[in-house]
């Protein structure tokens, strides 16, 4: 097993944020997290990043405990957080944004080779390159933001609902990519909204709701299940 | 005419002295919000360093300068860590109030070991008058020293936040702590380099005041700390060409009010001129209101 979240709880001053939560992910994977607003999506991938602690509870990742490490700490373990709304250097441009993602590596030459496979990947980045991030449409900046996280050169990226804001046909073309960067053997746990299209391409899926863990199955499975249809297919 | 030249020689000194001030304050504001009103003392401090070495060791200017750099870096990270970092989540009335008990605590520790007296600095630097228009204008070589080395700096600090690595981290930081984190940045670490670094700059311009007007004391950092800060805030806080831009802007106008009989109103304009300007345009000369896109 890749990462393990093991009966975690989370809180906010006194508000219980996750309650016993169990997550495992599995080499090679897309796992999605769906749920619907302040179900705790985002905090479950803040501490996983770091950028919470748990009150109680473990993460595990590659074996080993993660959760009292900082953030900068846990990317070089290997796992990198694309954080909900972008959250792009605004004012820098997509080069510098880029360079940023690749805080971490030293390797001058390896830098440079993923910058380039970073426009393969966007090849809009590239047009784009000395522009300032803040002027790139929605969903250019949230190109940036993934391919800013791949960086890293992570082995598990965590996605917060990269669909946001977005037109569908930009949508669609996000999700292709996500695949492709799963393809190329980085483990994925997508946070969405989005059910139907998450559930599309993930493997696994769970489902979360106030903080605990309702369901949790193929992700196949759960498109064809009555109740997930009812609460977050339709309408 | 001659006047106007002669005066617009010193506003570019006073201006320089100026502007490397509130380099510091703009740094630290823009990677933290906080105005660090302890900077006019670490300029301060800066001063007696340079003084010391030159009078004590009989060290040369440059070397000089550059310890006396040295040593603001780390009083200025000294100082964040024990004053400022345990405030990060503070209220920001209480950090302001750690700020000005900071700036009181050093005013009067150095008052304490030094004594309150004006101490005469060194003439470490050959200084020649160079008469221009049949003697009218008076450039001194010092004059030059300071411009030239104030450029010298302006242009590392610009390459160091255009072009490193930790350059362009502090810029990122400023934008946005958590996602610096998340992109694998010690942010607590480029928080410490940015008061380093603001803290040098205030260093040099603590020497080259103490090369320009020949005298130092304990307390002559609340003044030009002060209108530092009010230059910062004319450009744009937090913006480093502002920063540049207003300590010139501020060092000329107050040489020229003072030249043109206002020697006594000199402060009095320079503050209204803050205020006119605020009124104007709230984010300063150079400040724009870049919109974020949702
Ligand atoms: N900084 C905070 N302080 C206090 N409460 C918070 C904080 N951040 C989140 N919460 C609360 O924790 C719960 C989970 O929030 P979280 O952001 O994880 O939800 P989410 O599933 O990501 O929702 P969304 O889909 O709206 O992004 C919510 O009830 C929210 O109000
Ligand atoms: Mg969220």
């Amino acid at each position: 097993m890749m990462l393990e979240l093991k009966n975690l709880n989370v809180y906010y001053g006194a508000i219980h944020a996750l309650k016993s939560l169990n997550v495992n992910i599995d080499k090679g994977e897309i796992v999605t997290l769906i749920g619907a607003n302040g179900a705790g999506k985002s905090t479950t991938l803040k501490t996983i990043s770091g950028l919470l602690k748990p009150r109680t509870g473990e993460v595990i990742f590659d074996g080993k405990s993660i959760y009292n490490l900082s953030a900068p700490e846990i990317v070089k373990k290997g796992i990198v957080h694309v954080p909900e709304g972008r959250r792009i250097f605004s004012t820098m441009s997509v080069l510098e944004n880029l360079e940023m993602g690749a805080f971490t590596k030293n390797n001058k030459t390896e830098i440079a080779e993923d910058i380039e496979k970073a426009y393969t990947y966007f090849p809009i980045l590239k047009e784009r390159r000395e522009q300032l991030a803040g002027t790139l449409s929605g969903g250019e900046q949230q190109m940036l933001a993934i391919a800013r996280g791949l960086m890293s050169r992570p082995k598990l990226i965590l996605l917060d609902e990269p669909s946001m804001g977005l037109a569908p046909i930009i949508v669609n073309e996000i999700f292709n990519i996500i695949k492709t960067i799963n393809k190329s053997g980085t483990t994925v746990l997508l946070v969405e909204q989005n059910a139907n299209m998450a559930l599309k391409i993930a493997d696994r899926a769970y489902i979360i709701r106030t903080g605990e863990i309702e369901l949790e199955g193929k992700a196949k499975d759960l498109l064809k299940d009555e109740s997930v249809r009812k609460a977050y297919l339709e309408g | 005419m001659e006047q106007i030249i002669q005066q617009l020689i010193n506003g570019v000194s006073l201006g320089s002295i100026y502007a490397l001030i509130a380099l510091g304050y703009t740094m630290v504001y823009g990677i933290l919000s906080l105005i660090n009103f302890a900077h006019g003392e670490i300029y301060m401090i800066g001063a007696f360093v340079g003084y010391a070495l030159t009078t004590f060791l009989g060290l040369g200017f440059i070397p000089s300068l550059l310890i006396s750099m040295l040593v603001c870096s780390i009083l200025g990270m000294i100082i964040e860590k024990i004053a400022y970092k345990p405030m990060r989540n503070s209220t920001r009335i209480a950090i302001l109030i750690t700020a000005i008990s900071v700036s009181l605590f050093l005013q009067y520790t150095m008052v304490y070991f030094v004594g309150p007296e004006t101490r005469t600095f060194p003439q470490v630097l050959e200084s020649q008058r160079l008469n221009l228009f049949n003697g009218n204008v008076i450039l001194d070589t010092k004059n030059i020293y300071i411009f030239l080395i104030t450029v010298i700096l302006m242009i590392t600090l610009q390459f160091v936040v255009k072009k490193t690595k930790v350059g362009k981290a502090m810029r990122a930081v400023s934008l946005d702590k958590d996602a610096a984190e998340l992109m694998g940045i010690n942010v607590n670490k480029i928080i410490s380099y940015t008061f380093a670094m603001g803290s040098a700059l205030a260093g040099a311009a603590g020497v080259l005041v103490g090369i320009y007007y020949n005298t130092i004391n304990p307390l002559m950092g609340a003044g030009p700390g002060l209108k530092a800060f009010v230059a910062a805030v004319l450009g744009g806080i937090g913006l480093i060409p502002g920063a540049v831009f207003g300590g010139f802007f501020l060092g000329i106008t107050e040489t020229l009010v003072s030249a043109f009989g206002g020697s006594v109103y000199k402060d009095a304009v320079a503050f209204a001129i803050l205020i006119v300007i605020l009124l104007v345009k709230p984010t300063g000369l150079l400040g724009k209101n870049l919109k974020e896109k949702v």
